[in-house]
């Protein structure tokens, strides 16, 4: 079972890194939110794999949950951010 | 010892739904579409995953703690999307279209 989580931490590590080519080659600022979303989403899981892997998961729990809650609070923040109208261009209407 | 192969089946579901949301993340050709596949499909990985640790761990006070995490992660994580999906589109982000754009679109008044 302990070598269950250890390549489930393995996978997982893997798994982390695809959507940090979104977050380097996306075309918007939205896509590289987004995949910075992602990849807080999926760290949160890898933490909690870890507790279980090193046998102290009563601290590891509060670490995820204070990384959970810094993970929306950061992506509220940034679509606060951007939440604004843009300018349109008339000039190439009559 | 159920509740170990239970811990297994449901650790590797969960993974299965995280791939495939993060090749959602990259193989889809919009904004909007890229952001259907991380905000469903990464919540309902993330969930089975921490259900399978919960049966790992059984009945104690850190499954109880995963649990809440799961509750928060069910509630947040939609919201988030949704928050960055409303930013996109309020800030005149156009979604994919496979067509002939009409001309007078381009002008609207002003």
């Amino acid at each position: 079972m302990d070598s269950f989580f250890l390549y489930f931490t393995l996978i997982l590590t893997v798994i982390i890194f695809i959507p940090l080519i979104r977050v380097i080659k996306g075309p918007t600022i939205f896509d590289r939110m987004l995949g910075v979303g992602a990849i807080g989403t999926k760290t949160m899981v890898l933490i909690l794999a870890f507790g279980i892997l090193y046998n102290r998961l009563d601290m590891f729990i509060d670490i995820t949950l204070a990384y959970a809650v810094l993970n929306f609070i950061g992506t509220i923040a940034i679509a606060k951010f951007l939440h604004v109208r843009k300018v349109k261009d008339d000039s190439q209407c009559p | 010892m159920i509740a170990n192969v239970l811990s297994i089946l449901f650790s590797l579901l969960g993974g299965f739904f995280l791939l495939v949301g993060s090749l959602g993340l990259i193989r889809l050709p919009d904004f909007y579409s890229r952001n259907h596949a991380t905000g469903k499909s990464d919540t309902l990985g993330i969930m089975l995953v921490l259900l399978g640790f919960i049966f790992y761990e059984g009945l104690s006070l850190n499954s109880a703690k995963i649990l809440l995490i799961l509750i928060f992660v069910f509630l947040t994580n939609p919201t988030a999307t949704h928050a960055l999906t409303n930013a996109a589109y309020y800030s005149g982000l156009m979604p994919y279209f496979t067509g002939d754009k009409k001309e007078e679109e381009k002008c609207t008044s002003p």
